[in-house]
């Protein structure tokens, strides 16, 4: 047995187990257990890794991992009989390899943090279970080729994320978050399953590949799409269903919700698989006529997003304004960052099936780049911001901007984390949140340039929200209470230092992960033959 | 058209908790809602699995004649054993709020504790 050609079932197995293990070893030491988890967080991450160093140099950029079964003689069976699937399969592809570096370095560096942010409190063996258990989720719903355990998963992240949520039991707020988080993703999950179950009705199938091989885009395949795109987009907070998000990622403790953020994709992630490769097919087919428009399903999808975008990123930005409180206002921005994602990928459907601009291609892999980048650039950015609220808190027990003030004397290094964090949030050269917003402005000027005015716009009104922070948070007279404070512990100063690291090479070198981890991930999306292909042989 | 009428009772048992998430004030009857639409997709899952005169697909040695379809069944096992942890997540979350609200009602909970 080579451990290489399990390596799909391991990035899920591992944390897994992990998980469950947690317990049994924080009964020695609470030491012991702190290291194990870095330790199972840091092997789920290398393990990642190599998965996605076998996908990258893959010829076709696709790994099938058949559970229970052996993958080639499974594949060879289907490609000569063409029968229907019922085992579960891995397909991991450019997409999900990308999706699963992220989902996978987030809580590395969130268990690092928790060492010390979360020392003082009690029942952490099941704050760290829960954590892996996230974290086994989240890998599992962006590595997974079968819709059924895409919700499975789906389910197991949103259980984990929402008794997460609500960790500190003593404040009401919390509580509520939680159970507003847990009311959400259950509806969600239960109309994703209506759609399953739509599916298999239809095609007698539940994996993706198939389903996407024989599907006819009739009646019942468009309410399961309305069904999938409204349930996922709440999940990954569009306007107007973004309200969960604010309460949700302010009341969760800071090490907590920077594993949210990568949940959040997940369910991005899942956007992104149904339109792109579920329905990849029907995009395309003619629609009406009007006027000089052909309104192809994908133009009609396009158009749709990109609304959903626009006020996304109008709510998220005008919304933080208003704040008053730390996290609520960086989870506000995290919002107006998700509509920049929906921007991007709005953008690539409707210069791929609208048919107006003359240059197509160009456009449409430059916003399909944006956006992809962006995703890795929103979890970093946000996150990095989150981590400095959180380890503000931990020195000042304090969120409130109104009773914050002076801290850049005695915390520096934080300071500069959260500079970092503000110019690459709002879009600074030469921070990784430049190179991505300036592919989405490009491309989306050649759509529409009114939708690149709004997209710099408000760009620029994010950099007002975090100077207006920066300014009373670090700068101007110091609080009376807040004389003694002390700067963070090392170890957190280290977990936000390697995502400044991370954010600063990005922003230094983004040719090199465009190359090597983009472009991957945009060739897996816009052309879903291979993902077809690589379950039913060449069709 | 007898036939179809387990679909329309998943429909209306979807629109009915719906009807309850989105304007019921208690959090317990938001719950209710909840369930209600797992109730309702979990029998459209049956439903589709399900042939007249089929038998359970559980015998080694079946009576014959055909049976009905064993994957919307699993689908279904699973389902609900999802929704129970779901259930009793959301209910010790109710326990909590109440503790600190001393109230169910969506719009008196939410305020500085």
């Amino acid at each position: 047995m080579n451990i290489m050609d399990h390596l799909p079932a391991l990035v899920v197995a591992v944390p897994l187990l992990g998980a469950f293990l947690t317990p049994l070893v924080g009964k020695v030491n609470d030491k012991l257990r702190n290291i194990f988890v870095i330790f199972i967080a840091g092997l789920t991450c290398a393990l990642v890794f190599l998965l996605a160093n076998q996908v990258f140099t893959d010829p076709d950029g696709i790994i099938t991992y058949v559970f229970g079964a052996d993958t080639e003689d499974t594949l060879k069976s289907i490609a000569e009989q063409g029968n229907p699937l019922v085992r579960i399969l891995f397909e991991v592809d450019g997409l999900s390899a990308f999706m699963a570096i992220i989902g996978s370095l987030l809580p590395l560096v969130a268990v690092i943090y928790s060492w010390s942010f979360m020392k003082e409190h009690t029942g952490l063996d099941k704050y760290y279970t829960l954590i892996l258990l996230m974290t086994a989720g989240m890998l599992g719903m962006m590595l997974t080729g079968d819709l059924f355990n895409f919700f499975v998963f789906l389910e197991i992240t949103s259980i984990a994320s929402a008794a997460l949520i609500a960790f500190y039991t003593d404040k009401g707020k919390a509580m509520v978050a939680g159970f507003k988080y847990i009311v959400i993703s259950s509806i969600g999950a239960l109309f994703i399953l209506l759609a399953i179950a739509i599916f298999y009705a239809q095609y007698d199938a539940l994996n993706i590949a198939v389903i996407a091989n024989n599907i006819q885009y009739g009646f019942l395949d468009k309410i399961a799409l309305v069904l999938l795109i409204a349930a996922l987009g709440m999940k990954s907070a569009f306007a107007p269903m973004h309200m969960w998000l604010p309460d949700a990622y302010g009341r969760a403790p800071a090490s907590v919700t920077f594993v949210l953020i990568g949940t959040t994709l997940a369910s991005l992630y899942g956007v992104l698989r149904v339109c792109f490769t579920l329905y990849g097919k029907n995009l395309a087919a003619t629609g009406s006529n009007l006027g000089s428009l052909n309104l192809t399903p994908g133009f009609l999808l396009g158009a749709l997003l990109v609304v959903l975008a626009i006020i996304t990123i109008f709510v998220g930005v005008f919304m933080a304004l208003k704040q008053v409180d730390l996290k609520r206002m960086i989870a506000y921005v995290a919002v107006a960052e998700i509509g920049y994602m929906l921007l991007a990928f709005s953008a690539v459907l409707i210069s791929l099936y609208g048919g107006t601009s003359p240059n197509t291609e160009v456009v449409s892999q430059t916003a399909l780049k944006g956006g992809l980048f962006h995703i890795f650039n929103d979890a970093l950015d946000i996150g990095l911001l989150f981590l400095v609220a959180g380890a503000i808190y931990y020195a000042t027990k304090e969120t409130s901007l109104n009773k914050l003030g002076g801290l850049a004397r005695n915390m520096k290094y934080t300071t500069i984390f959260f500079l970092i964090g503000l110019f690459a949030a709002s879009g600074m050269p030469p921070m990784n949140g430049f190179a991505s917003k300036i592919l989405i402005y490009e491309s989306t000027y050649q759509v529409n340039p009114i939708l690149s005015v709004i997209a710099i716009l408000c760009s620029i009104l994010i950099l007002a929200v975090f100077v207006k922070v920066f300014h009373s948070v670090f700068l101007g007279p110091e609080h009376v209470s807040l004389k003694n404070v002390k700067e963070v512990p090392k170890i957190m100063l280290l977990s936000m230092a390697i995502i400044s690291g991370i954010i600063i090479f990005f922003g230094l070198f983004p040719d090199v992960v465009v190359n090597n981890l983009i472009s991957p991930a945009a060739e897996a999306l816009t052309n879903n033959k291979i993902y077809i292909s690589s379950i039913l042989g060449v069709i | 058209m007898i036939y179809n009428i387990p679909y329309f009772a998943v429909i209306a048992l979807i629109l009915i908790g719906l009807y309850a998430i989105l304007f019921r004030r208690n959090l317990i009857k938001i719950v209710i809602g909840i369930t209600l639409i797992e109730s309702g997709v979990n029998l459209f899952l049956i439903t589709l699995g399900y042939r007249e005169g089929s038998t359970a697909p559980i015998y080694t040695l079946s009576p014959g004649g055909i049976m009905s379809m064993p994957v919307p069944q699993a689908l279904t096992l699973t389902s609900i054993v999802i929704g129970v942890a779901v259930l009793a997540l959301m209910l010790s979350f109710i326990i909590h709020i109440y503790r600190h609200y001393k109230t169910l009602d969506v719009r008196k909970i939410g305020g500085d504790d």
